[in-house]
C-alpha cells in the first residue's frame, strides 16, 4: 500500500475543496453562454404614466346626481361594501345586521364644513352650505398613512399614488389614524354578503384589513381612465402634477383652487376649483 | 429468559416504529389528484412555467407576481418560453383562471389533498361562482 504523508495529503484535499468550489461557477457561466432566454416583467403598452398623479375636481360642475354618480362608479367597480344593502339569505345564512357606522368609503359625498373645516366663513356663499364636495384620498405628496404603517402595507408609488397592499394589511388601522381626512376605512367584517354585484374584474376585501381609493392604479394600468373621473361629466380631471403641459396643470395654471386641510403639509393631490 | 423478552420487545418495537408503513399496507392509499388540463389550458399548451417548475415553485411565482404588480405596477409577465401572461389570478382572460377556468380541478384538488389551505379566495373572486 502507497504511504502518503500528511503534506501530500493536504495537497489532494486543497486541490479537491477547490474543485468543488469551482463547480458552482462554472455552472453558471455555462448556464450562461447557452444563453437561454429569462422570463421579464414589463407594463402594458397603454399604460398611462405620469410623474405624480393628481387630480382637480371643479365644484361648479358637481350637482348631486353627479356626486352620487361618481360614487355609484366608483364603488361598485371596486366592490365596496353597502350596508344598506338587503343581505342574500341563502347565499350568506345567518348573517348579522351590519352597523352603518362602519361603513365604507372610497368616495362619498361630503358636507363643505366637513370637507374644508379652515374655510367656513361666516358668511359663506349660500351655495356651498349644500354642495355635496366629493371627497376622497388625496394621494398626498407627504402621505402620513404611509409612515405610520408598521408594515408598509400602505406606500407611495413612484407616481404619487399612494397604494395599499391588502395582502400586508394587518388592521392596526395606525394609518386611520394618521390620515387626516378619514378616507380609510376599515373592514370590521367580511364585506361578501354587502356586495349587490360583485366586479370579477376586481378583488374584494377581506375582514380585517382597511382600504381606500386606490386612484383607480388598475385602470390606469391598462390605459383606462378612473371610473369617477369618467362618470363626473367633466367636472374632474386626473392627470400629471409634474407636467407642466398637462390638462390638469393648465386647469390649475386658469383657476383659484383650494385643497383639504393644507395647513397640515401634507400636500394633498387632489385640488378644489370653487 | 431475558433473551427472549429481549426479542419480543424488539419484535415490538419493529411493528410500532413501521405502524405508519403497515398502515398504508392494509389500507387503500389515495394517490395523488391528476391535473387535467381543462378548456383553454387544454387547447393552449403554454404554460407560465415548465410544468415540473410551476408544481414546486407556483406559489413563489406567485408572491414575486403580486409584489411586481402592487408595488412596480408591472403587470405583463414575459415568460422564458416567449409567451405574455396578465399577472393576475382571476380577471381577464389571460390570467390564471381565465385559461385554467376550473377552480376545483386547478386549485383545489391538489391544495385539499396535501391539506394546505391558502386564503387567495377571501379577497380573489373566482368569475364562475359569482355568475
Amino acid at each position: 500500500m502507497m504511504k502518503k504523508s500528511r503534506r501530500s495529503f493536504l495537497k489532494v484535499a486543497g486541490i479537491a475543496a477547490m474543485g468543488l468550489g469551482a463547480a458552482p461557477a462554472m455552472n453558471f457561466a455555462a448556464s450562461d453562454s447557452h444563453g437561454t432566454p429569462s422570463a421579464s416583467k414589463g407594463k402594458n403598452d397603454e399604460a398611462l404614466h405620469a410623474e405624480r398623479w393628481g387630480m382637480v375636481i371643479d365644484l361648479n360642475k358637481v350637482t348631486e346626481e353627479v356626486a352620487e354618480a361618481m360614487r355609484e362608479a366608483c364603488h361598485s367597480a371596486h366592490n365596496v361594501p353597502d350596508f344598506n344593502h338587503e343581505v342574500d339569505e341563502e347565499k350568506f345564512p345567518g348573517t348579522r345586521p351590519a352597523n352603518l357606522k362602519q361603513e365604507i368609503k372610497w368616495i362619498w359625498p361630503e358636507e363643505f364644513h366637513y370637507a374644508f373645516p379652515y374655510k367656513e366663513d361666516e358668511f359663506l356663499a349660500e351655495k356651498y352650505h349644500h354642495l355635496p364636495i366629493p371627497v376622497l384620498c388625496n394621494h398626498c405628496k407627504n402621505a402620513p398613512c404611509t409612515q405610520a404603517c408598521p408594515t408598509q402595507a400602505t406606500f407611495k408609488r413612484e407616481d404619487g399614488i399612494v397604494l395599499m397592499d391588502y395582502h400586508r394589511c394587518i388592521g392596526c388601522r395606525f394609518c386611520m389614524a394618521a390620515c387626516p381626512f378619514g378616507a380609510r376605512s376599515f373592514n370590521y367584517r367580511d364585506p361578501r354578503p354587502f356586495i349587490a354585484e360583485t366586479d370579477p374584474d376586481f378583488p374584494t376585501r377581506s375582514k380585517g384589513v382597511v382600504e381606500k381609493c386606490n386612484l383607480c392604479a388598475e385602470r390606469l394600468a391598462k390605459g383606462e381612465r378612473p371610473h369617477c373621473e369618467e362618470a363626473s361629466e367633466g367636472a374632474i380631471v386626473v392627470g400629471d402634477l409634474e407636467d407642466p403641459e398637462s390638462d390638469i396643470r393648465h386647469l390649475l395654471a386658469e383657476n383659484y383652487t383650494i385643497r383639504r386641510k393644507q395647513s397640515y403639509g401634507t400636500e394633498p393631490s387632489v385640488y378644489y376649483i370653487v | 429468559m431475558s433473551k427472549n423478552m429481549i426479542m419480543a420487545g424488539l419484535g415490538v418495537f419493529v411493528i410500532a416504529v413501521l405502524s405508519p408503513f403497515w398502515f398504508n399496507m392494509v389500507t387503500e392509499t389515495k394517490a395523488a389528484p391528476k391535473i387535467e388540463l381543462q378548456g383553454k389550458a387544454a387547447e393552449a399548451k403554454k404554460c407560465v412555467l415548465d410544468k415540473y417548475d410551476m408544481r414546486a415553485n407556483h406559489m413563489s411565482l406567485l408572491d414575486e407576481w403580486r409584489d411586481s404588480v402592487v408595488r412596480d405596477a408591472d403587470r405583463m409577465y414575459h415568460a422564458a418560453n416567449g409567451e405574455t401572461f396578465n399577472m393576475s389570478l382571476s380577471t381577464g382572460e389571460n390570467s390564471c383562471l381565465g385559461c385554467h377556468d376550473d377552480k376545483e380541478k386547478f386549485c383545489d384538488s391538489c391544495h385539499n389533498y396535501a391539506s394546505v389551505s391558502p386564503y387567495c379566495w377571501e379577497c380573489h373572486t373566482n368569475p364562475k361562482e359569482i355568475e
